[in-house]
């Protein structure tokens, strides 16, 4: 079973990384490098030291945005699943938030917090919290009925039933929930650092494009998006830690 | 209050009254769902409640549960009046109410988790019920990976582990399939022999409240009132295999049948 899911995880690989190499090779366009070329200027690029640097400027705002985005946006649906007031309250500011363009908003953030951390933070939280937010307040919502009554039967009383009931039982949407938000929280770092100030990650994209050096710009990208699939999976895995037996397994199973 | 019944059969004056709950009335908006309802339970008998749907029998094993407030009149439980669930009273779900990302152990153990006892000391009371209902071997599984019968095994045995005198059972083998269903009432039967605790029972079946009870109220809707009280007698000494057959059974099935078939949609 283990070794016909990796074998599907690297036939997928392949194919995509198959499908790049043969559009770079063609080419679509002189602006797309090929597979290859890509993975070249990755590896030259952390051999250089010059990638660490970068991510260590793009992970700050990306892992406070992050971390405040899942406590505070965690806390926050828990109080409006629990309470209708809090419901009518704060239900709009993050559908409101949701939808927003936030490209459009990034010049009035850097006008209210000028062109630092705060607001890449703003924008990496802007990006991540709706989701979580409202993910979470629907689970809670939705706790099983049944659930809430066995606990008051044998005598929990609120915050156990908090803690030990409506949080598990809404784990996994919550977790669900972060894992959109945390996707998204990825993009606003590096929409942050293209349309603040170039910085990090951010900047290596603008940089190398400027000079027309798309392999460079084209790892970047490639290198954001397998740390977020790292960072996805460890989240999965935290999951599957805290709450074994909400895991089960697929339907083909 | 020391005057026992005297209507019913002779021992029942003997039998002292664990639960009672008297004048109870229970309307959700317009709806009245029990009017002026008074019922006994004798202590270390089995009570089934037995009526038609929609007759409020789920509505006052709540109520004496504690998880429902009543309208009007009061339940007492060991002749305390009940304001909220207790220690004394434990429940068995319809539904299993089992939490599916914890082990069989934990749910059996969750009792008595939320009352604050110690991790190992739990676990230890979890497991001897574990074993005394079927389940040793299945500690470390999840909800998920049982069976129906045996997921109520586990909200049984969670509701044994707490320890309380009084066990409310709301329809616990309705979910269940038929063959199961038999064997857990010969295991019920067996457990109010063996523990001396008092047993509420919410069924549809009249088969299965003939079969289990030492005494059946029989509810009636529009309005919710105890319309017969029946105490099968002859045949509990007879042993499981012999009760479906016996006379005294089959007579009690006919009677309950005929008294509740007008209201039966």
């Amino acid at each position: 079973m283990l070794t016909r899911s990796l074998f599907l995880k690297l036939l997928s690989a392949v194919i995509v990384f198959g499908a790049w190499q043969i559009a770079g090779m063609i080419p679509v366009s002189y602006a797309f490098p090929t597979f290859m070329e890509s993975m070249d200027a990755l590896a030259r690029m952390t051999f250089d030291g010059s990638l660490f640097v970068a991510y260590g400027e793009t992970l700050k705002p990306l892992v406070v945005g992050i971390a405040i985005s899942a406590v505070l946006g965690i806390s926050i649906g828990l109080w409006i699943g629990l309470s209708q007031l809090f419901d009518w309250a704060f239900s709009p500011i993050f559908i409101v938030m949701q939808a927003a363009p936030l490209a459009a908003l990034i010049p009035l953030l850097v006008m209210a917090y000028g062109i630092g951390l705060t607001s890449k933070v703003f924008v990496v939280c802007i990006m991540a919290m709706p989701v979580i937010v409202l993910n979470t307040s629907g689970a809670v919502r939705n706790t099983p009925e049944s659930f809430k009554e066995m606990g008051a039967s044998f005598m929990a009383d609120r915050r156990q039933i908090i803690l030990k009931i409506i949080l598990p039982a809404a784990s996994p949407i919550i977790f669900s929930g972060l894992r959109l938000g945390v996707s998204a929280g990825f993009i606003g770092a590096i929409l942050s650092e293209l349309k603040i100030t170039p910085t990090g990650v951010g900047d290596i994209i603008t940089y190398s494009r400027s000079i027309a050096d798309y392999p460079s710009m084209y790892a970047a990208i490639f290198s954001i998006i397998v740390l977020a699939v790292l960072f996805l999976n460890l989240l999965e895995m935290l999951e599957n830690y805290l709450f074994e037996g909400n895991n089960r397994g697929y339907a083909s199973d | 209050m020391a005057m026992p019944q005297t209507k019913d059969a002779p021992e029942t004056a003997t039998t002292e009254i664990a639960v009672s709950a008297r004048n109870i009335s229970k309307n959700y908006g317009d709806v009245e769902a029990l009017r002026d309802l008074t019922l006994e339970f004798p202590r270390g008998q089995l009570t089934s409640l037995l009526g038609p749907s929609g007759c409020g029998k789920t509505t006052l094993l709540k109520i004496i549960a504690g998880l429902l407030e009543p309208t009007a009149g009061e339940v007492e439980v060991n002749g305390k009046t009940v304001t909220g669930p207790g220690p004394d009273r434990a429940f068995v779900f319809q539904d299993f109410a089992l939490l599916p990302w914890a082990s069989v152990l934990r749910n059996v153990a969750f009792g008595l988790e939320l009352r604050g006892v110690a991790k190992s000391e739990r676990e230890d009371k979890a497991a001897k019920y574990i074993a005394d209902v079927g389940l040793a071997g299945f500690e470390a599984s999840f909800p998920h990976e049982l069976s129906g019968g045996m997921r109520q095994r586990v909200g049984l045995a969670r509701a044994l582990s707490v320890d309380a005198q009084v066990l409310l059972m709301d329809e616990p083998f309705s979910a269940v399939d038929e063959q199961t269903r038999r064997k857990f009432q010969e295991d019920l039967l067996a457990l109010v022999q063996n523990e001396n605790k008092t047993f509420l029972f919410v069924t549809h079946s009249i088969e299965e409240a003939v079969y289990v009870s030492d005494q059946i109220a029989i509810l009636l809707p529009r309005p919710s009132r105890v319309s017969e009280i029946i105490r099968p007698s002859g045949f509990r000494d007879k042993g499981v295999d012999n009760i479906r057959r016996d006379p005294e059974y089959l007579d009690i099935v006919d009677q309950i049948w005929a008294s509740l078939r007008n209201y039966v949609e």
